[in-house]
């Protein structure tokens, strides 16, 4: 919300600086977002009257000038302009002015004759014709006759202003404009608010109920509707006063009429609208929805079709304007405009907004309504907007009015307690601190010992509570007097991470060892990342959930996977010549089993990792899958079986099974896929759900005894087909070696020539040992023996 | 006899002396007094002494072996002292060269700060909750005192699956389910992702906040100063200090906007606080009554003091981070600066 010093000032006496004042609004939670010192670079720039014409010698476009300049002497101006003549008082800058944009301007020579000074156009001053009369035409600003000469301009035309922007919660509707947030201003100073002139003349020849008719049908939506005639309208242009207080804000002066509904409307923060009452058929004004498709065209010239979640302002047969938002282009004030009926009503703020925005049609008092508006300010509203009218001399006002109210404005009243508030802050304020901050917010308040009765201004409907008191009091009070305990009545309670909560940190510290930097990247991925990866429609995974509302088609699914996102993350620091890493993701993925979504999506939590560069290969990859999981699933049991997902290598993934279940995938990603990527290096991936190894941890350790007996070693290296997986191996080994085989190590593969090329040479080493006495030569050879004899029987292996 | 004796020595000394390894030694000791060695062979001699000399005569053997033994243990001594240092000298290394490099990685800096931020309020009693990232409209909005079409909701573009399902724009709901399960006294944090349409250098459509929330007996302003007072000397400097504005929020009230004197000039005034010695690091309040009571908790016997911090804006303070966008692009050069602990 825009508010000059110098409107603020009608109604506050403002005696600190405007950079104390901004300090103390901050501090009362009215954060100046930008303060503007209008006009406050202009600087040398002052009147003088032209003596002398003469054509330049050198240039004919130019034009040698005397000018007299008051206590500046006399000097000689060269100029290009057209629009001067003899006699004519104009502004120029003298030699070191500072024009409205910050430009310098210093004594200079045009085409061999010397300028002590620039003449000045309305522009190079910051204005237009709003401010001064001439100030927009295309040349030199041309001033009043009579003004003295050798003065600064910006104090003839009192220029300068300090324009506060300042930021207001969502919670203060009331101080959308300069009379609720000169109310602030005087209640921060302690200074007397100096309310505003409400006074009209009225003719007793103008009945607003003798003329028209007006019916509220949609009191839901519509709470308070005042409506009152003004006849004889002289449409003319505003006094400059109020073109000034309008330019100072940024609103373009179109008539006294229409400027005095933007006045009001930011003055007080009433939006307001006139209607011709000529166009008004069957001089009837109906507040009501609008009929389904009933169409009705705005004053910007934009055709809406409406439904009957829309209000109208409607004559006796169409709608002349969309409530709150704004007017018809049927019924606007224009040139012949003889007699207007004012509108000054609150709607109902959720009604505004809906139509604002299913039609896409916002305006200054549509956002107005959306913020909120009281009734009481109807009133203030129309009863300004009349004594404009009379001020200006701008019509004849009825003596009667409509004031369609629905509910009677009663005083909100709140009976609390001092204690109450004091238990909210903490601290003990006077009794005659609160009540001295409530009278300067215009709270009527009465205390008796503890209790404590307050009348609320009718504009602040954002008060309730004690809480509410508590927060008006504290933000005058300052917060400062707010001194720190740690929850002195509280109880103690035990805090800290629960199982899970550790189990992902401990995780996290895990691949960190590993040499795994962390990565965080979005939630959101493209849809089309799904047929990159070749996720079919039938797989798991493609039962996304989509964003209604995305920023762009690249973030608008939420993600089952985590391995796009982390693809990418490699290919892009491929692309930075990173050329190894080690990347890891804990996120959620989102699943729904719902078409149509009516209830939570499921969200898992999953760990991605990749592994990239020269050193990293399928087994890398392998042997920190197998580090976690010997870390939280010790003693599980762990298979890897082949993996069949489109985006892996075929012969180079596997799926990671503990206890029969599924856990994640691991592997080589496909070249296929890298290709479509335009990522031209191998990347090993894995994703792992951790909700499912959440529910295999092995949360105690049990100690067991290491044995005292001494180990006794043996090395098979055994001859089997090329195609046969180390892992059955394994097992056969583990199932025939009985129990006192407690390690079992792989140690060679070999192809090559000294074995035929269908086979393979694979190394072992076994340990053998017991808990209960030392082993046997005869014990150990038996065990062996029944390795080999079922290694040939069962997998066909010969010992080398 | 005796000459026989001090020749056995002397061999033995000249012998030693053209010794060079150990393995010579060793040889040596076979050669003296091994079982056919000279000393070891002078006992079979004994025969021949005379019965009354024969205890005189073993003796001198035993000291001769004794003698021989010691010139052998001196010599070895010598040796391996020579065989030591030139094995010292054969494995000289230049340990100026580059270590064999063990990588270590690094957690991602957003969530070093949330681990720091998690820890100083677990040590205060504070437990963590962690509420899903898909809510309703109910636990976003209506249950913290933001109706339907209210203006506040225009303070978060959220994004929405249905007009009641939605990715959660900020911690808060996690206030709501907790209040909702727990009896006081609750103390909270409720960390995790968020979500709003805001696209810039200073805002990304998916951040971290998180939610703070103690509701017990007699929670005032004060107790918020305290706990923030606490936290802020922990996640910056023991001079921090911390100052409340008037602000508003729908779910508390009083409201407070909460900044932190400047950690890189504290509270000078310089370019991270743009001149004005403070920065703006949180939100907070004191649980707004109608909150306490949609979740099921007396607001007359109950108060309860809330606060919002965004993890991205206090890690690029802490940092010196400009661009929001800089946490997501995950670059590794840039990842691996945060493996200092």
């Amino acid at each position: 919300m825009k508010a000059p010093l110098s409107w603020l000032k009608d109604f506050c006496d403002i005696d600190c600086s405007a950079s104390e004042l901004e300090a103390k609004l901050f501090s009362c939670g009215f954060e100046v977002e930008e303060t503007v010192y209008f006009a406050k670079n202009i600087e040398k720039i002052v009147t003088c009257k032209i003596l002398s014409i003469d054509k330049h010698p050198n240039a004919d476009k130019l034009s040698v000038t005397m000018v007299d300049a008051g206590q500046y002497g006399k000097r000689q101006i060269i100029t290009a302009a057209k629009n001067i003549f003899l006699g004519a008082v104009v502004p120029v800058a003298l030699d070191g002015a500072t024009l409205f944009n910050g430009d310098k301007i210093y004594n200079g020579e045009l085409r061999g004759l010397p300028s002590f000074g620039m003449f000045c156009s309305g522009e190079e001053l910051g204005i237009n014709d709003d401010w001064y009369e001439g100030a927009s035409v295309n040349g030199i600003l041309i001033l009043d006759q009579n003004f003295p000469l050798g003065v600064e301009v910006k104090e003839l035309l009192e220029l300068e202003d300090v324009i506060f922007d300042i930021n207001v919660t969502a919670n203060r509707p009331d101080c959308q404009s300069i009379l609720g947030l000169a109310r602030e201003v005087s209640a921060i100073l302690g200074k007397p608010f100096k309310a505003p002139d409400l006074s009209f003349d009225f003719s007793k020849n103008v009945s607003t109920k003798g003329t028209i008719k007006v019916n509220n049908h949609a009191t839901d939506l519509c709470y308070r509707y005042m409506s009152k005639l003004v006849k004889d309208v002289k449409i003319e242009k505003s006094p400059t006063w109020l073109r000034r207080r309008l330019f100072s804000m940024g609103v373009r002066s179109i008539n006294n009429i229409v400027d005095i509904t933007n006045y009001v409307l930011l003055e007080i923060g009433q939006p307001m609208h006139a209607f011709d009452l000529n166009f008004l058929k069957g001089n009837e004004i109906n507040v009501r929805r609008a009929n389904e498709n009933e169409k009705i065209v705005t004053l910007d010239e934009k055709e809406f079709t409406l439904t009957n979640k829309n209000l109208v302002i409607a004559d006796a047969e169409s709608p002349v304007a969309l409530a709150g938002v704004m007017g018809g282009l049927n019924s606007g004030i224009n040139q012949d405009t003889k007699d207007i009926v004012f509108e000054s009503a609150t709607f109902a703020r959720d009604n505004i907004r809906k139509t604002s925005r299913s039609l896409g049609q916002r305006s200054d008092s549509s956002s107005r309504y959306e913020k909120g508006i009281d009734p009481y300010t109807a009133k203030i509203g129309l009863y300004r907007a009349l004594h404009l009218i009379s001020k200006l001399n701008a019509g004849k006002i009825a003596f009667d009015e409509y004031d369609l109210l629905e509910k009677p404005i009663e005083n909100k009243i709140i009976n609390t307690k001092l204690s109450k508030v004091n238990e909210v802050l903490g601290i003990d304020i006077p009794k005659e601190t609160v009540e001295n901050i409530l009278n300067r917010l215009f709270f009527n308040v009465k205390i008796n010992g503890d209790n404590m009765e307050i009348i609320v201004p009718p504009y602040r409907e954002d008060v309730e509570s004690y809480p509410d008191i508590a927060e008006e009091i504290i933000r005058e009070y300052g917060y400062d007097h707010i001194t720190p305990t740690l929850l002195k009545t509280s109880k103690i309670t035990n805090g800290g991470k629960n199982n899970e909560q550790q189990f992902n940190d401990n995780l996290k510290d895990l691949l960190v060892g590993f040499g795994f930097n962390e990565i965080i990247t979005y939630s959101f991925v493209s849809e089309k990342e799904y047929q990159l990866f070749g996720i079919e429609k039938n797989a798991p995974e493609h039962k996304f959930i989509k964003i209604l509302n995305p920023l762009g088609e690249d973030l608008s699914v939420m993600r089952t996977t985590l391995i796009p996102s982390i693809t990418r993350i490699v290919g892009a620091n491929l692309n930075r010549k990173n050329n190894e890493g080690r990347l890891f993701e804990i996120a959620k993925v989102y699943y729904t089993e719902q078409d149509q979504l009516t209830k939570l999506p499921v969200e898992k939590t999953n760990l991605s990792i990749a592994l990239f560069g020269e050193n990293e290969d399928f087994f890398t990859t392998k042997g920190v899958v197998e580090g976690v999981l010997s870390t939280f699933v010790f003693g599980a049991n762990i298979e890897y079986i082949p993996c069949d997902l489109n985006f892996m290598h075929p012969t180079r993934s596997a799926f990671v099974k503990v206890d029969g279940e599924i856990l994640g995938y691991i592997g080589q990603l496909s070249p296929i896929v890298l290709e479509k990527l335009g990522i031209d290096k191998p990347i090993y991936i894995g994703e792992i759900y951790l909700d499912i190894l959440k529910n295999k941890l092995r949360d105690k350790i049990v100690y067991a005894p290491v044995s005292k007996f001494p180990i006794v070693e043996r090395d098979l290296a055994i001859l089997v087909d090329k195609d046969l997986p180390c892992a059955k191996i394994e097992n056969c080994i583990k199932r025939n070696a009985g129990g006192n085989l407690t390690e079992l190590k792989l140690f060679d593969v070999y192809q090559g020539e000294q074995v035929d090329k269908n086979k393979k040479s694979m190394a072992f080493n076994l340990i053998f040992v017991s808990n209960e006495r030392t082993l046997s030569v005869e014990e150990i050879d038996q065990a062996v023996n029944n390795v080999l004899t079922a290694l040939e029987n069962d997998l066909n292996a010969k010992l080398r | 006899m005796q000459e026989q004796f001090n020749n056995v020595k002397q061999s033995a000394i000249i012998d030693l002396e053209n010794v060079s390894s150990m393995r010579e030694i060793n040889d040596l000791k076979v050669k003296y007094v091994g079982k056919s060695g000279l000393v070891t062979s002078l006992l079979r001699t004994m025969k021949d002494i005379a019965p009354e000399m024969r205890s005189t005569f073993g003796k001198m053997v035993n000291d001769l072996k004794e003698e021989v033994l010691s010139l052998f243990a001196q010599k070895e001594t010598l040796l391996k002292e020579k065989e030591l240092k030139e094995r010292f000298e054969r494995e000289k290394i230049d340990v100026t060269l580059p270590g064999k490099s063990q990588t270590i990685g690094s957690l991602h800096p957003l969530n070093i700060v949330k681990n720091k931020i998690l820890n100083a309020f677990c040590g205060m009693g504070f437990e963590i909750f962690e509420g899903p990232e898909i809510d309703t409209d109910y636990y976003c909005f209506q249950a913290l005192n933001i109706p339907k079409d209210h203006p506040a909701r225009d303070m978060q573009d959220t994004f929405y699956f249905t007009e009641n399902i939605l990715l959660r724009p900020h911690t808060s709901p996690g206030q709501v389910r907790t209040m909702e399960n727990k009896k006081p006294p609750i103390k909270i944090l409720s960390p995790g992702k968020v979500y709003r349409a805001d696209d810039d250098a200073s805002h990304s459509p998916m951040f971290h906040q998180i939610e703070g929330l103690v509701v017990d007996k007699g929670v005032s302003l004060c107790d918020l100063k305290g706990l923030l007072d606490e936290f802020v000397k922990i996640m910056f400097d023991d001079d921090t200090k911390t100052r409340f504005r008037p602000s508003f929020f729908p779910f508390t009230e009083p409201s407070v906007e909460v900044d932190v004197t400047c950690c890189k000039c504290h509270g000078k005034g310089c370019s991270l606080c743009k001149g004005t010695g403070w920065i703006e690091i949180l939100g907070a309040g004191i649980v707004n009554k109608n909150v306490l009571e949609m979740s099921g908790i007396d607001s007359n016997e109950y108060s309860g003091l809330a606060f919002g911090l965004g993890v991205e804006r206090i890690t690029m303070i802490k940092y010196g981070i400009s661009d929001i966008r800089t946490l997501f692009e995950n670059n590794v050069k840039f990842l691996k600066q945060f493996n200092r602990r």
